[in-house]
């Protein structure tokens, strides 16, 4: 399994979650798999996936689920955020680590978290639902419909092995992904 | 119009600015002179504040935040400017989200502290590159105004507005 078979069965376990997907390859990914309105794509700012989906979780207020779909070289920039989202303990936010154990969108150098498990330190931080998925078929059912329906926050690290799709640039321009973004919102 | 309250506690008048503007989330990271402040917006039950760990955090949790409706705003030292260029600039500006940022003006006249220094003479240069406007108020009735306009400024403009309170300003 590689992030794209990942995110792909992050589309079929959504439901009108909001989706904020990290910089990069992994939301070219989310854009080419199955694109939609509530999908924020991050095209800077590496780091800040968990962060925004967080403050968009606090600011609804548990009326919306909210996704954050990070990486492992992301996530490990700020790891700082894992803390101040268990202290502030917000019940609708999803965080989906993708961790394929390399920087994938610039030739895929490898990350510490090849040598330190990400899930077991937010375990050791106190995040109550640590779900650790590691598969290595393609298909296999990540059952994360089921997972994304427990009471947040929630932390599920899919274990993945290195390697992109070969996708286009975004073409939605920035404002654009945001304009369309809080309108999805309001709905 | 609401006419301004006349204050003259320094902290005092930048919270009654923040109240006035509507600003209903804040992060924060600390400094000893925004100490008062921070405490006022602990006891206020209408600002939902979140102490975070580094300023590019805050940034981040802001933009998703005013996603959801909030009126928002980041308390900060001038050195966590450096830790959040990239924050301001990859995301602020390239999708043009808003944000009040409450800077307190370290190495500034009177500063005690070496250690301030050098980021205190880079700090409006920093914001002068990345063109953020900013303003120093003066005493405590200007900056209760600037920070009710300043985030209204932000909120027309899509883009930051910092005030930066200098030590002479406590």
């Amino acid at each position: 399994m590689k992030r794209a078979d990942a995110i792909k069965q992050i589309t079929y376990a959504i439901t009108d979650e909001l989706v904020i997907c990290n910089i990069g390859l992994p939301s070219k990914e989310l854009y080419n798999i199955k694109d939609r309105n509530s999908n924020f794509y991050m095209l800077g700012s590496m780091s800040l996936a968990t962060p925004i989906a967080f403050g968009l979780a606090l600011a609804l207020e548990e009326t919306k689920k909210v996704i954050a779909i990070d990486g492992d070289g992301s996530m490990m920039m700020n790891l700082g955020e894992l803390i101040t989202i268990y202290a502030q303990d917000p019940k609708n936010l999803i965080i989906v680590l993708i961790d394929n154990g390399c920087y994938g969108s610039t030739g895929s150098q490898v990350t510490y978290a090849t040598q330190v498990n990400l899930g077991k330190v937010a375990e050791s931080i106190g995040f109550k639902e640590v779900h650790i998925l590691e598969y290595t078929k393609e298909d296999d059912n990540l059952n994360l419909k089921e997972l994304f329906n427990k009471t947040g926050p929630i932390f599920i690290q899919i274990k993945v092995k290195p390697g992109n799709m070969n996708v286009p640039v975004i073409d939605l321009s920035p404002s654009e992904i945001k304009n369309r973004f809080i309108k999805s919102i309001k709905k | 119009m609401e006419e301004f309250k006349i204050t003259t506690d320094s902290s005092v008048a930048i919270y009654e600015g923040l109240k006035k503007a509507g600003i209903n989330f804040i992060v924060s990271v600390p400094c000893v002179n925004l100490k008062k402040l921070l405490n006022l917006i602990d006891d206020d039950p209408e600002i939902k504040h979140v102490p975070v760990t580094i300023e590019a955090e805050g940034f981040g949790i802001c933009a998703g935040a005013y996603m959801g409706g909030k009126n928002v705003a980041i308390l900060m030292q001038n050195s966590g400017l450096g830790n959040s260029v990239n924050a301001l600039t990859s995301l602020f500006e390239l999708y043009k989200f808003p944000i009040l940022m409450i800077i307190s003006q370290r190495g500034s006249p009177g500063e005690s502290i070496v250690g301030q220094v050098p980021m205190g003479k880079a700090t409006t240069k920093v914001l002068d590159a990345i063109n953020i406007r900013y303003y120093m108020p003066k005493t405590p009735s200007e900056s209760l105004e600037l920070v009710y306009k300043g985030w209204n400024l932000s909120k027309t403009s899509l883009e930051p507005f910092a005030l930066l309170f200098e030590i002479r300003y406590w």
